[in-house]
């Protein structure tokens, strides 16, 4: 930051902006994991490239009609060409961009906690949510938190009290519970 | 006159003042806590606020949007994290005032910059929704076709990120926006003979997931490095010498901020930016910068708060979102069976008012609030993000439930967290989708109205003066950039050998 601070100020209005993002780009870097490659910039445009040519060959399907009668297939095809086009786009200009991020060995917790989820909402109309609840709280603390077991214990038996009161009597919402 | 007096009528009532004062104090907490940004935030609180009176819920929605602002501060300026991203540039001359053991007035200045910004923008929004609204009640389907299409465009180009990649994202949210049944044939769309998805996706439950689920994701994996330790806090209150040298910063923030604010995409992120920018370039001392100057410091919290403040005007008076936070006050909006538009202010004069002077008592709260809690809210910074983690999860995963009982919604939600996640590892911001995804709906149904309008002919949208107006508009920013962009190319291109030609120079 000094280096660019000793430097005269010959660059222009929107060069200091265009800096500046740049410092706050790397500001927030910080904590992320390094940029991706080519490889994840392709494949980002492949699938959106693929969104655009499935949800064109289905509208088609639906029928285009005409500018004056327009079919329901229509402004899903228009929007749908849109997406090839900018996706080509982006194959053609972005496989140099470092916007992307690795996927790293903690990626693997997203598994785990997205797994979590939905064990959780499948359970909560069958066993009423206060279990599942503790069961998730004590998951998310202990094995993606690693906190320890005495916090654990403490947070998740807190947290299923609080949330039992806040929805049930507070707001109202008639969630399933067991008790 | 009188219905703007009877606003303040409705925000006085105590239950709307509580549900402010709610509203302000969430905001700040989030604000303080670096992860959830305030448009995940109202997302994961939607389902809880609809029970309550429509007017109490946008209170308070509003009060966690603008309470946000407010506390990002706090981060950026003792630990150098940016709570939010409209307060990633108060870190550089915050933090180093910090430092300096400079703290106190640091988080004084803001907090009185921050209130005098997001006062005079109110003030200029009360003045001048009335009459954009009354203009833009003659508009015709046409006109919000064009209207909504610039809006898209403009959230996609102006925001953060590739605009290539924004510009795809917020297709596939429009996209997206017509699963369902078409309102015009009723013939189904994208549903699979799935009875779930005949109805559409709902925004609320989409929203969820993009912002909320995403974001929890999206942490899960953050691994912090080593705890940061607070600055000491100390003399909050600025000596007369830090605010005569602030309010020049403050006085242009306001106006960057509110212009800045009302141009869709526009928002508080890009006006700290150009605020703190604006003061570096007229400053007489621009070494100062960086190295803990006061102005660097007011004047982007000053933008991003009356940013924050104008950005509600196109939402009120057009029902056109602005940025990503108020597609989620639209989307609320919509849940309460509330249509967000021109006449707003003629049907509605009680919301319309109600929310509009709540923000005046919303930021009197959170310069009455924030000053006085600093000590508590460096206190919650404490809190690891483990343990907020799954109370978060579990909010929106009830959340959603509660919105229909139906478990469908929670995996809907929970697959576009998945989709989230992914595009923001690929560097795909969910912003632009989610805007593009609530405007999708009023964008198909105009496009199609006014062809039958124009008898199927699409000329007619370049001719109709307001709608011509704005899609001439709408080619400007569309083309421009990549003008830009190949002047930039050829710059470089001419540069080149320009540079050699001096070093050959400088050799002989």
């Amino acid at each position: 930051m000094s280096e660019r601070d000793e430097r005269p100020t010959r660059t222009g209005g929107t060069d200091i902006l265009a800096e500046l993002e740049a410092e706050v780009a790397h500001e927030l870097e910080d904590h992320r994991p390094p940029a991706g490659g080519p490889a994840y910039q392709v494949a980002g445009a492949l699938v959106t490239l693929a969104v655009g040519v499935t949800g064109a060959v289905l509208a088609y399907g639906y029928g285009l009609g005409t500018l004056r009668r327009p079919g329901a297939g229509l402004w899903p095809f228009v929007i749908s060409t849109l997406i090839v086009a900018l996706s080509l786009v982006l194959l053609v200009i972005g496989r140099k961009l470092e916007d992307s991020e690795r996927f790293t060995r903690t990626s693997l917790l997203i598994l785990v906690g997205g797994a979590s989820l939905v064990a959780f909402a499948t359970l909560l109309p069958t066993i009423g949510f206060e279990i599942p609840a503790l069961v998730l709280c004590a998951l998310w603390l202990k094995v993606l938190g690693g906190e320890s077991w005495r916090s654990t214990v403490l947070v998740s038996v807190g947290t299923v009290a609080a949330f039992y009161l806040l929805f049930l009597y507070g707001l109202r919402i008639p969630l399933p519970h067991l008790l | 006159m009188e219905a703007f007096l009877d606003g303040f009528a409705v925000v006085t009532e105590p239950n709307n003042l509580l549900y402010c004062l709610v509203g302000v104090l969430i905001g700040m907490l989030i604000g303080v806590l670096p992860g959830l940004g305030p448009s995940a935030t109202m997302a994961i609180l939607l389902p809880l606020v609809i029970n309550v009176d429509p007017v109490a819920a946008i209170i308070m929605l509003a009060g966690i949007y603008y309470g946000a602002q407010y506390g990002g501060t706090i981060t950026s300026v003792l630990l150098r994290i940016p709570g939010e991203a409209s307060s990633v540039v108060t870190v550089f001359d915050g933090f180093a005032m910090a430092k300096q053991g400079k703290a106190g007035t640091a988080l004084g200045i803001a907090a009185i910059g921050s209130f005098v910004g997001a006062t005079v923008s109110i003030v200029a929004l009360s003045l001048s929704a009335p009459l954009v609204a009354g203009w833009a009640l003659d508009f015709g389907p046409p006109e919000y076709a064009a209207l909504a299409l610039l809006g898209v465009l403009l959230v996609a180009t102006i925001g953060s990120g590739h605009p290539v990649k924004a510009l795809v994202a917020a297709s596939i949210g429009l996209l997206l926006a017509t699963v369902g049944s078409d309102s015009f044939t009723n013939a189904e769309r994208f549903t699979f003979d799935s009875m779930q998805l005949g109805d559409g996706l709902d925004f609320v439950v989409v929203a969820m997931g993009l912002f909320g689920v995403g974001e929890i994701l999206y942490n899960l994996e953050e691994r912090y490095g080593k705890p940061h330790v607070p600055a000491v806090v100390s003399n909050i209150w600025p000596s007369r010498k830090d605010l005569k040298q602030s309010s020049g910063a403050i006085g242009r923030g306001s106006a960057i901020g509110f212009v800045l604010g009302v141009l869709p995409g526009g928002g508080a992120v890009m006006s700290s930016l150009a605020a703190y920018a604006t003061e570096k370039r007229i400053s007489k001392t621009p070494e100062r910068f960086g190295r803990g100057a006061v102005e660097g410091v007011a004047a982007p919290e000053t933008a991003n708060n009356a940013a924050a403040t104008s950005s509600f005007i196109p939402l009120l008076t057009l029902g056109i979102p602005a940025n990503a936070s108020m597609a989620m006050l639209f989307a609320a909006l919509l849940v309460l069976g509330v249509r967000p538009g021109p006449q707003l202010l003629e049907e509605r004069p009680d919301l319309f008012w109600g929310v509009v002077n709540s923000m005046y008592i919303g930021n009197l709260l959170l310069l009455i609030l924030s000053i006085p809690l600093v000590g508590v809210f460096v206190r919650i910074l404490r809190v690891r993000p483990a343990i907020m983690a799954p109370i978060t999860a579990l909010i929106t995963v009830l959340g959603a439930y509660s919105l229909n009982n139906s478990t469908f919604d929670v995996f809907v939600m929970i697959v576009f967290g998945v989709i989230g996640y992914l595009m923001k590892k690929t560097g795909f911001e969910p912003g632009p989708m989610v805007l593009a995804f609530v405007l999708g709906a009023i964008l198909e149904d105009s496009v199609r109205r006014s062809l039958l309008i124009f008898d199927g002919d699409p000329t007619g949208f370049a001719t109709r003066p307001i709608s011509g107006t704005i899609l001439a508009l709408f080619l400007l920013v569309a083309v421009l950039p990549i003008v830009g962009a190949l002047r930039r190319r050829l710059r470089t291109a001419d540069t080149t050998p320009d540079s050699e030609q001096n070093r050959e120079d400088s050799l002989r």
